[in-house]
């Protein structure tokens, strides 16, 4: 099904924007195809960057990113993108907007209007392929954003906290919907979220960033927690409270070179 | 770049008017005045009572001002003016003959048709010029550090000041006005469009690359649908502004066309011709400015667009 197998070696990536300090640097990460890796920490940790980079719409100042041996020079459909805002084009109905990435990659308009309504049934929108983005809620618009990725059997999810722009409720019907697909397709998948409970809900690993060009040390990763809790999660058993707790220290805790600063 | 951007027409704004809640104690009084939760026939019916007064009053004032030889402030002699009256004969006289009886007698359309081909022209020249080039600089930072300088040096010459140049360079004729009404229309449709390029959200460029659209396919695919709603305001504007060069370059050498026609009026003292044409430009514009918004809401095809500004 997938193009390749999803293999995600980040090798010593560094990015620069200007000013005093990197972004982020030095991350050097690997991720098995099909297993699913979250990366949290505070905001401006560099962990929206670390995802751009993957996703090529930004070059690295330093290091490289590899998927499956081929380094990545830019964005492309083997790494399908899932973002906060959603990116729907709102002149495009929803089984035009899951079919858009079938169209550019050639296949004939009748079919990838066919693949794109099969798409939208497996994500629960099969009564609104008509229907345009805005007259659907977030949640509605946020399963497009999926489809129209998950049509086009990317070797790697990217999703740049695809869930944080939805309220509470719909929030966790949503993440359970995440599972339920991961389980169904097993592609490799990346997740940044500023939720500790939805990383240790989704993730085969969590990946702690800390830092940041407006602490004046660039963002790293502090630490890499594998999760081993199973297929089915509850967030309410003691193990699950216990790792997110243990998470949530890795998260505030202070970086070693800023208590050297200190 | 905004200064034209910011002349952009706007629909009609919704009626100001607002119903008074239907269990109101005041009854309802007769005529106009009976407008209560009405549907949208009842909401025209309100409207055009609310627009009716002002024109019915301009129309009188215009008339008792004629007949009665008023002198306006400002040196206006308004005994110089044809009455309403004398220019709707006129019209009527235009369109199908046996008024008037003079060799302007049913020749409208003549006239109507030589002007619409030449606006036309221009418009669609200036169009198919300006939007491509438009999207192009909105996207480089290159081009538009080439070209700008260069347009906005351009720009500022009023396009009517370019008639005696474009009557010596091009020669009397058609090509002459035609060239008048392109000038005119070009600059707003590329600095509408060159705005409207610029606000397409990065995003759904992103969007686009990252399911596989190519660099320069996605001017096609993403910029130029997004940019349609700015593009359209550049278009309104520059079809406003080509009515009136069209006059402009028709005033010296054609004899068919309606600014040929109004000329002719003012060497032979005809007034009521001049305001007759006067009413038929501004028709003629009013109509081809709903023709293009129809024309748009065609080919979106019940699409919904990117709203302007956010």
């Amino acid at each position: 099904m997938t193009t390749g197998t999803g293999h995600l070696a980040i090798d010593g990536l560094g990015k620069h924007y200007g000013g005093d300090t990197f972004a982020m640097r030095d991350v050097t990460l690997e991720v098995s195809p099909g297993e699913a890796i979250a990366v949290v920490g505070a905001s401006g940790c560099g962990k929206s960057t670390l995802l751009r980079l993957v996703a090529g719409f930004e070059t690295p100042t330093e290091g490289r990113v590899l998927l499956d041996g081929r380094p990545v020079t830019g964005p492309g459909p083997d790494r399908g993108v899932v973002f906060q805002d959603y990116g729907l084009f709102p002149w495009l109905s929803v089984r035009e907007n899951i079919a858009y990435g079938l169209r550019e990659r050639g296949v004939h308009r009748r079919e990838a209007l066919r693949q794109a309504t099969e798409h939208a049934e497996l994500v629960g929108l099969g009564r609104f392929v008509d229907a345009y983005p805005h007259t659907l809620s977030g949640g509605m618009q946020q399963r497009v954003g999926i489809a129209r990725v998950l049509a086009l059997h990317p070797s790697v999810l990217l999703m740049d906290e695809p869930l944080g722009a939805l309220d509470a409720l719909t929030r966790r019907q949503m993440q359970d919907e995440l599972v339920a697909i991961r389980r169904r397709v097993g592609t490799t998948l990346v997740l940044v979220t500023h939720s500790i409970e939805e990383a240790v809900y989704l993730a085969d690993r969590v990946v702690v960033m800390a830092g940041g060009a407006s602490h004046g040390v660039p963002g790293q990763v502090s630490a890499v927690v594998p999760v081993d809790l199973g297929d089915r999660r509850d967030t309410a058993a003691p193990d699950f409270q216990g790792l997110a707790q243990q998470i949530g220290d890795h998260v505030h805790s202070p970086l070693p070179e800023q208590e050297d600063a200190a | 770049m905004t200064g034209v951007a910011s002349a952009r027409p706007t629909e009609a704004a919704p009626s100001a008017t607002t119903s008074p809640p239907a269990s109101s104690p005041t009854a309802p009084r007769t005529g106009g005045q009976a407008r209560r939760r009405q549907g949208p026939a009842g909401r025209r019916a309100s409207a055009v009572l609310w627009a009716l007064p002002v024109p019915v009053l301009v129309l009188l004032l215009w008339h008792t001002g004629v007949a009665q030889g008023w002198d306006v402030p400002g040196g206006i002699r308004m005994a110089a003016l044809p009455t309403p009256g004398a220019v709707l004969v006129r019209l009527v006289d235009l369109t199908v003959g046996g008024l008037v009886d003079d060799s302007f007698s049913a020749q409208l359309w003549r006239h109507v048709w030589a002007s619409l081909v030449r606006a036309v022209s221009g418009f669609v020249l200036a169009a198919a010029l300006a939007i491509p080039l438009g999207v192009l600089m909105g996207r480089s930072a290159h081009l538009r550090r080439l070209l700008e300088p260069t347009l906005n040096l351009v720009r500022p010459i009023p396009v009517t000041a370019w008639a005696p140049l474009a009557l010596i360079m091009i020669g009397i004729g058609d090509s002459q006005a035609i060239f008048l009404v392109f000038l005119a229309a070009f600059f707003p449709v590329l600095v509408n469009t060159v705005v409207a390029v610029q606000q397409v959200p990065p995003r759904l460029l992103e969007a686009a690359a990252m399911l596989g659209t190519s660099r320069w396919r996605r001017l096609w695919t993403v910029v130029v649908p997004a940019a349609v709603p700015g593009i359209v305001s550049g278009l309104r504007v520059s079809l406003g502004l080509a009515w009136a060069l069209l006059v402009v370059g028709e005033m010296t050498g054609i004899n068919l066309g309606l600014g040929a026609m109004i000329t002719e009026a003012k060497v032979i003292a005809q007034t009521d011709l001049i305001v007759a044409g006067m009413v038929v430009i501004g028709l003629l514009g009013f109509a081809t400015d709903r023709l293009l918004v129809l024309l748009v809401r065609v080919i979106a095809h019940g699409r919904p667009l990117l709203k302007e500004d956010g």
